[in-house]
């Protein structure tokens, strides 16, 4: 179910000026940080469309940045991310470049990278703090970022058909969570499938162990502790 | 869904069978929608009017200018007219919410802390209007928050069949949608049926469709705060028009169905980018001059 809160509406509560180039856009940034997991040590960041026009003045480069630092919307400290990401040696970039027609406007594809992983995001803001996660590495995907419904498990494991029906067996034995629904993408031999699920949030040692214990499974990222509106 | 609703219509339909106003069919969406109980979802609204009422009180004391220092002393001016209003034109009511809508507007130029309703370039006319009419009201904090959750309700049609972001349909998108929800609200809080509340809301929007969004220098300052101002004017009047008995003639969900093709049609230079209208006039590009962005085009 994709319904819009009323608090996508009344909402998001944030710091100016613009809820689409300064919240959408910090709510990006964290969704991307939620999926690479650990801190990436250079970001890049490609602005596309009315992003790439006008970011300095609202601040969207601030802002993106202050949510790969995991800052909330509200947070008065994006207004210093550049200041905080220098602190924490972290490198980033911006760049302007066009993805492509298919985005809306309000687009950037944040790449994040350390000496272990390279994770590759684009997301777009919709409009009043609103986003969408269209694209993760190579899969096309669409993640909407409803209020409140970040539930969901992010996997990426080998195209294999009996992965997800074991992890799904596995998640519904923890208590107080089930499985709603599973989408999938597959780019090559390698499968990306988001578990929406429903009950409580995941916990962080509960993710670690299930991704420990399936075989052919690159990663699996919870978005659960994504910022709720 | 029991009360899901996408449109002016389905919301009407809804407030006809369960007997409510537009209001309580919004927080049992909402409640539906994410399995919180109505409580949890009053107590967040509440939460939501209190920060916006903190923006407000500290809008209109304020007169530090904005970060990039070209707005930031208005709402302060207009407020202390308040004293003199033999002076003014507008009654209380309306120069009040001028005043309140441009505290918000500077509020988040600053980059305080305020509530996107529905986005924060139009975030001044939904509190301008439902907190100035309120105290006129003298009105409970009740009351205040029935406007704020029908106003939320018009978003959500709006956004359904049409769009909240500007980058998409221009400023009808933003201060359009805005003025459209707060005549709604401020509707629903002066005893108006659902049909009228919508009536409201479209006449209200019809004045915004094909509205610019041209920001000098991409900022979220000029035009912004002050249409938010002048937004809180044409809400009130659409209101007032609807509550001496006149109609729209043309329904509300038309009336968004227009605005999304006219948004889809209206050239990409006035829909957040600042490469058309009033972003490359001289004064316009005197400012992307300062700000060391690229001169496109001078009218
Ligand atoms: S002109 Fe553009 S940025 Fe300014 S309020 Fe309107 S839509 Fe928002």
């Amino acid at each position: 179910m994709n319904e819009i809160s009323i608090f996508d509406i009344a909402g998001p509560i944030m710091v100016g000026p613009s809820s689409s180039h300064t919240a959408g856009a910090c709510k990006i940034g964290q969704f991307a940080r939620a999926l690479f997991h650990g801190t990436p040590r250079k970001v890049t960041f490609y602005l596309h469309g009315s992003f790439a026009e006008v970011y300095k003045g609202h601040a969207t480069d601030r802002a993106l940045l202050g949510g790969v630092l995991k800052m909330r919307t509200s947070d008065p400290l994006i207004k210093d991310s550049f200041k905080v990401a220098d602190k924490k040696k972290i490198e980033y970039e911006f760049k302007k470049k066009f993805l492509g027609e298919r985005y809306h406007p309000n687009t950037v594809e944040i790449v994040l990278e350390n000496s272990r992983r390279k994770l590759s995001v684009i997301g777009s803001s919709v409009g009043g703090g609103v986003i969408e996660i269209l694209k993760i590495d190579n899969f096309n995907i669409r993640l909407r970022g409803r209020a409140g419904k970040y539930l969901s498990l992010v996997v990426r494991h080998d195209k294999n058909k009996m992965v997800i029906p074991k992890l799904k067996e596995k998640v519904n034995a923890l208590k107080g969570i089930r499985v709603h629904d599973v989408e999938q993408r597959t780019y090559k031999d390698k499968t990306l499938s988001i578990l929406h699920t429903k009950g409580r949030r995941i916990k962080l040692p509960e993710v670690i162990e299930l991704e420990k214990s399936m075989q052919h499974v690159d990663f699996i990222r919870s978005l659960s502790k994504l910022e709720k509106q | 869904m029991k009360y899901h609703f996408q449109t002016a219509e389905d919301l009407i339909k809804l407030t006809k069978l369960h007997k409510v106003p537009i209001s309580e069919i919004a927080k049992l969406y909402e409640s539906q929608r994410s399995g919180s109980a109505l409580s949890t979802i009053r107590n967040k609204m509440k939460l939501t009017r209190d920060i916006m009422y903190k923006a407000v009180k500290k809008g209109i004391k304020s007169n530090k200018k904005s970060i990039m220092g070209i707005s930031g002393s208005d709402a302060q001016k207009v407020y202390e007219s308040l004293k003199n209003l033999k002076k003014m034109m507008g009654n209380k009511v309306t120069v009040r919410a001028m005043a309140y809508a441009l505290a918000v507007g500077e509020q988040n130029a600053r980059m305080g802390r305020i509530v996107a309703f529905p986005t924060a370039g139009g975030a001044g006319v939904v509190p301008g209007v439902l907190f100035s009419a309120a105290e006129h009201f003298k009105a409970g904090k009740r009351k205040l928050l029935r406007g704020m959750f029908c106003a939320s309700a018009v978003g959500i049609v709006i956004a359904e069949g049409s769009t909240i972001s500007a980058a998409k349909g221009g400023c009808q998108a933003e201060i359009g949608a805005a003025v459209a929800m707060a005549a709604a609200g401020l509707t629903e809080m002066r005893g108006g049926t659902p049909e009228q509340c919508f009536d409201a809301s479209a006449i209200a929007f019809k004045s915004y469709l094909g509205l610019a969004c041209d920001p000098l220098a991409g900022l979220v300052e000029v035009p912004c705060i002050k249409r938010n101002a002048i937004g809180c004017m044409a809400a009130i009047g659409a209101s007032d028009m609807v509550m001496a008995g006149v109609k729209s003639y043309v329904p509300f969900d038309e009336v968004v169905r227009a605005a999304k093709d006219i948004g889809r049609t209206m050239p990409r230079t006035i829909k957040e980018t600042a490469l058309g209208g009033l972003a490359i006039t001289p004064t316009g590009n005197r400012l992307k001059k300062k700000l060391g962005l690229r001169i496109t085009r001078e009218l």
